[in-house]
């Protein structure tokens, strides 16, 4: 039994996105009630409603939500492993609850509040582990050092070069200037990118995305149900997680074998997720890809097939991924690299709004949009949403 | 460009203070080795393929039987990365450093995660040849780093 077609997304809920530490004095538990309060009303729904959780990231919990926003009770709740790669799946982990009759109106919401832990520097904090010492003692601090090793390969493996880069960073931030929830709305040159800082060679702080606090959620319900709601359906269409071996714990071991490396771990799922659905990557009329790091947008934008392995770099040198012109828009809202990260919820937002045709750079007649989350150590997870 | 260090620049150790070590039964035999300056790989002790980091099972074969083989020292850089801006203050004082993946080829399909040091930054070069040298820290550990064989 396939979730294809079977479930919609019926509500929508967000708090602003606050640069790192800027939403205090809210809790983040707080702020993920805001998104689901919001996600709720939007779908026209009452909170009582509610019977399911899907979550992908920690700190907050089913109790704790169920007992601030009077939730009766719950037939389902469960976190996809994992974390920032989950944001995706995490809607398909819904769709599975409503499809197999183990919930009817399930939300899904992902939250970040950086004030005491910056993700910056988030690997020193991780625990000492055997495991983990086979990194921790290199210094590798943050992810944006781990994935400064990645882009190095890809680079060399490819041909790859830092103007690839900067034209992520630049296009989403083009983006990014018309969205007024976007937390960065600055005109970024090309002159700017290459006067920042170097924080990992080959990464500049334009590489990097964000750090910033907030919370999204959205309300997943039977497909047959959502029709009669308040809001047009945005229609679950597809949604895989997972990954191989061969990418396994990533860039934690950083021993995947040299053509999986300069990939981004996500072409089994990506497979899987346009087997389900039933389209090709031609179909697909804007994507939200997940940017904690602009050359790992190059890596998705081939293993999802828009382009050949290694060409990821020329096909955003066409001005492919442009607002404006572009055949494949992407991180339409101004994504993680300016808009705001909220470990991929904010994609899944801005999915829907596209879906929706609310979005602020609106894609026109958008009818396809395809999601992902990771790359991490998997899983890695990817959906497309659709127009009802 | 702003933040990049001269490339005569030498690479310096990385913050060993955020380092703390644990071990297991699986991986107490690498640290050990480190500890008498040996580089060692875990080889599968029945079908011999290497695998690090050494996890209690042979992935291709499940044996949780393990040779530690001693390895020349000998590693070939496959990727690195230059760290010149401290985001932590336990970093200033080892900038620049330069983690890096080192292949290690006489225990094939095995790579270290691990460091150049005391090498000129603008000679690095993936593909490069690196030779095992030995971070002895104050809390007794010693952790195996890697410099350019031609360093000059």
């Amino acid at each position: 039994m396939s979730i294809c077609n079977r479930t919609a997304i019926v509500g929508l809920g967000s708090t602003p996105y606050y640069k790192r530490g800027q939403s205090l004095p809210q809790t983040l538990p707080e702020l993920v009630c805001k998104a689901i309060i919001a996600a709720v009303d939007d779908a026209g729904l009452r909170l009582e409603d509610v019977d399911g959780f899907a979550y992908y990231s920690e700190g907050f919990d089913t109790p704790y939500l169920m007992e601030t926003l009077g939730i009766p009770e719950v037939t389902f709740t469960a976190t996809l492993t994992g974390s920032g790669g989950g944001s995706a799946g995490a809607v398909g982990l819904a769709s599975a609850a409503i499809v197999s009759g183990q919930a009817r109106t399930v939300v899904v919401v992902g939250g970040t509040q950086m004030a005491e832990q910056r993700f910056g520097s988030i690997v020193s904090a991780y625990p000492d582990t055997p495991e983990n010492a086979f990194f921790s003692s290199s210094g590798l601090v943050g992810p944006g050092h781990m994935f400064a090793l990645l882009a190095r390969r890809y680079m060399h493996r490819y041909g790859a070069t830092r103007e690839h880069f900067a034209e992520v960073a630049l296009s989403t931030r083009a983006n990014a200037v018309r969205n007024p929830n976007a937390v960065i709305r600055k005109p970024m040159t090309r002159d700017d990118y290459f006067n920042a800082p170097m924080i990992a060679d080959p990464l500049c702080l334009f590489d990097f995305c964000l750090e910033t606090d907030g919370a999204v959620a959205v309300v997943v319900t039977s497909l047959e149900r959502a029709r009669d709601l308040r809001r047009d359906p945005v229609r679950i269409l597809a949604c895989s997680q997972g990954g191989g071996r061969d990418w396994g714990r990533s860039l934690y071991w950083m021993n995947m074998e040299d053509d999986v490396f300069v990939s981004s771990g996500h072409r089994p799922v990506a497979k899987r997720l346009y087997e389900m659905a039933g389209v090709t990557p031609a179909d697909i009329d804007c994507a939200q890809i997940y940017d904690h790091f602009t050359p790992m947008v190059l890596a998705q934008l081939e293993d999802y097939g828009f382009c050949a392995p290694g060409e990821g770099g020329p096909f955003v040198a066409s001005g492919a991924i442009r607002y404006e012109g572009g055949s494949l828009p992407v991180n339409t809202d101004g994504g993680q690299l300016s808009a705001g990260y909220i470990w991929g919820m904010s994609h899944v937002r801005e999915a829907v709004e596209q879906i929706r045709g609310t979005a602020v750079n609106q894609v026109k007649d958008a009818e396809l949009v395809l999601v992902t989350g990771g790359p991490s150590s998997l899983p890695v997870s990817g959906l497309i949403l659709a127009r009802d | 460009m702003s933040g990049n260090p001269n490339s005569a620049a030498i690479a310096k150790a990385p913050p060993t203070g955020l380092f703390r070590l644990t071990t297991d039964q699986w991986t107490k035999p690498f640290w050990d080795a480190a500890r008498e300056h040996r580089l060692v790989g875990a080889a599968c002790a029945d079908c011999g393929r290497f695998r690090m980091p050494p996890t209690p099972f042979c992935p291709h074969c499940r044996s949780q039987r393990i040779d530690w083989r001693e390895l020349s020292g000998r590693g070939i850089l496959y990727s690195y990365t230059i760290v010149a801006r401290a985001i932590m203050p336990e970093m200033v004082d080892s900038i620049p450093y330069v983690p890096a993946l080192v292949n290690l080829p006489d225990a094939p399909g095995t790579r270290l995660i691990t460091n150049v040091v005391g090498s000129p930054l603008g000679r690095l070069r993936i593909g490069a040849p690196l030779r095992v040298t030995w971070l002895d820290t104050d809390d007794g550990v010693t952790i195996p780093m890697f410099t350019l064989e031609d360093n000059e």
